[in-house]
């Protein structure tokens, strides 16, 4: 094979792309501009964090299946240790949004930052709510049984059973977490390759 | 090659200043240590709320009165699933926006028949007994309009039915076989043989509790519960939690449309405040895009919070 | 891992809740302990000075 069939193969294409877009250096930085110097920064790590804690502790009451946790003291911990960390999670979304609402982080072609990270605020918003209707106990019935009023409303409720336990399982534990940890990477692939977005020009005290 | 003019809301000014060392592997590290300690010791101190599930039979031992008139609403058909509309059946048109009805448009997907499904169905499924076997019988031979004057003459008499020695009694007569029927199915709730009726209509195995969930909904058990909890609609219930844990605080906005005018009255609400909040989230995706309303965090100035050091230089 | 096994909170949440009602709004007091928190943990972060900078500085 010549070189320059080499350099047509698909795979050496896609590798040079992502090597374009992400070298190394782009994707573990070791420095960052000086103007990334504010708590508010921390607040992106700290929900990766707690999606982390999230997951993990998940796991563990998948393990067991989803009744255990009524039934164990260890299960019940481990459930704490889940709404704690979901707790924290959103309240960690949240101001990280309110940060970078305020630094108008979608300048300079990031855009698309900003759309996946609403994307994965709303797909969280209905991770959680599959959860609490899955914990099969005297909170799911009622979220349940009132949730579905606004859900049928609008059609939606055609498909997406809210009474249906096992249905909301697998979306509480497969498909929306999936969805929320792939947007998450994307978002964060996103920040890496844009680079953290720079403060506003000012000109005279005035921003230009 | 002409130079776009510069858009300080969607372009940002190319840095070329300083780089300091900065450790994102040891932030990301140390976040993760930080946050788990602080769930364990949050979920130790607090833990998390499990308020057992209602059952049936809870609900018809606790009142049996309110369990016969719900009942006897499905037989009549005036419970709320029984006049819900689509995606259970066909009783009412359902929610509209303008000429929209998207859970007419999307159809009866979950079929739910309340006689047939709440009581008859569960009746048949008990073992033999002679006056049950009667009842159902005559009922299943009466027309419909037989049966709908049976069912409206007990229900005239149903605001002075009794309970005593495990009878439901209702003065009303020329009620054929309902008073039987309210009766069996009582008991058989009393029994919890209906929580297990109500779910293995689709055979052995199921993970499906729509009709069960529809059943105790359509009573008034659920819901002077839920009311204790502050967990109703009108009580901005959707972010409350059971006890006095922090619920999903993230739905403010979404309970909050259904507290005001023209929400709190309309019978459309449903479908309003999710057109609403879909508006809303969408402009919230497209604000980097909506020209003035990207311009509010330049004009704010908050910024110059964040960036102060590299301002002051 | 024994200790897990007589793990219950120490402070557990489950009476029921108190509420704070203001016009047209009804906030649980723990939802609202929730959101103070947020407003101050983002004050805190535009407020608070970020370590590391004197010393940084120096070195350029
Ligand atoms: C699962 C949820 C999310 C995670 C794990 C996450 C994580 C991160 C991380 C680690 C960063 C880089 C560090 C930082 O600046 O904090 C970042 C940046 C960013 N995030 Fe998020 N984020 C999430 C949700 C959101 C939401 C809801 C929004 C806004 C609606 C958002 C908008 C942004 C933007 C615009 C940036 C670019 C910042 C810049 O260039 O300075 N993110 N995110």
């Amino acid at each position: 094979m010549s070189t320059a069939e080499i350099e047509k193969q698909w795979t050496t294409r896609l590798r040079k792309r992502a090597h374009g877009h992400l070298p190394p250096e782009k994707l573990l930085p070791d420095t960052q501009p000086a103007y990334v110097s504010s708590w508010i920064y921390v607040f992106g790590v700290t929900t990766i964090a707690a999606l982390v804690m999230v997951i993990l502790s998940g796991i563990i009451l998948a393990l067991r299946g989803p009744q255990w946790w009524h039934s164990s003291s260890v299960g019940h911990f481990v459930n704490s240790t889940h709404l704690w960390s979901v707790e924290i999670f959103f309240f960690a979304m949240i101001v990280h949004l309110w940060g970078k609402f305020f630094m108008a982080a979608w300048r300079g072609g990031r855009s698309l930052t900003w759309v996946t990270g609403v994307v994965t605020f709303l797909t969280s918003v209905g991770t959680a709510f599959t959860g609490y209707v899955s914990q099969t106990n005297f909170d799911s019935q009622w979220i349940s049984t009132q949730a579905k009023d606004g859900i049928n409303a609008t059609g939606v409720g055609s498909i997406f059973n809210v009474l249906n336990l096992g249905q909301m399982l697998m979306w509480h534990i497969v498909l929306l977490p999936l969805a929320a940890v792939i947007l998450t990477a994307v978002h964060v692939l996103l920040v890496r390759v844009k680079g953290v977005v720079p403060p506003f020009e000012e000109t005279n005290g005035a921003s230009k | 090659m002409k130079t776009k003019p510069f858009r300080p809301d969607v372009d940002a000014p190319e840095y070329k200043g300083a780089y300091a060392p900065y450790d994102i592997i040891k932030e990301g590290t140390i976040a993760i240590v930080v946050v788990g300690l602080l769930v364990v010791l949050l979920a130790t101190l607090f833990g998390s709320p499990d308020e057992r599930a209602i059952t049936i039979k809870a609900w018809s031992n606790a009142d049996p009165i309110d369990f016969a008139t719900t009942a006897l609403g499905e037989l009549n058909g005036t419970t709320i699933t029984a006049q819900y509309g689509a995606p259970y059946n066909t009783a009412a048109p359902g929610q509209n926006l303008g000429p929209l009805r998207l859970a007419q448009f999307a159809g009866v997907t979950i079929p739910v028949n309340t006689v047939r499904d709440f009581v008859i169905n569960p009746l048949s499924s008990l073992p033999y007994d002679r006056s049950l076997s009667a009842a159902l019988t005559a009922w299943k031979g009466a027309s419909a309009s037989q049966q709908g004057t049976w069912v409206s003459n007990y229900t005239k008499g149903a605001t002075k039915m009794t309970w005593s020695n495990g009878i439901i009694s209702d003065p009303a007569s020329n009620t054929g076989p309902v008073p039987t029927m309210i009766n069996k199915l009582t008991a058989m709730a009393r029994s919890g043989a209906l929580d297990q009726a109500l779910v293995t209509g689709n055979g052995f195995y199921t993970t499906n509790y729509t009709k069960p969930l529809l059943f105790v909904a359509d009573g008034t058990y659920l819901a002077n519960l839920a009311q204790k909890q502050h967990l109703l609609g009108s009580q901005w219930g959707m972010m409350n939690e059971t006890g006095s844990y922090p619920g999903q605080a993230w739905l403010w906005l979404y309970t909050f449309w259904y507290q005001v005018s023209p929400f709190s009255s309309s019978s459309n609400a449903d479908l309003q405040v999710s057109a609403v909040m879909g508006l809303l989230s969408l402009l919230l995706l497209l604000l980097p895009f909506i020209p003035g309303l990207r311009s509010i965090p330049r004009k704010l100035k908050v910024y110059r919070l964040i960036w102060r050091e590299y301002y002051n230089g | 891992m024994a200790f897990l096994w007589s793990l219950a909170a120490l402070i557990p949440l489950d009476n029921y809740g108190h509420y704070i009602h203001w016009g047209v709004i009804d906030i649980s007091v723990a939802n609202f302990i929730v959101v103070v928190l947020m407003v101050l943990a983002f004050l805190a972060a535009l407020f608070l000075p970020f370590p590391g900078r004197n010393r940084r500085k120096e070195s350029r």
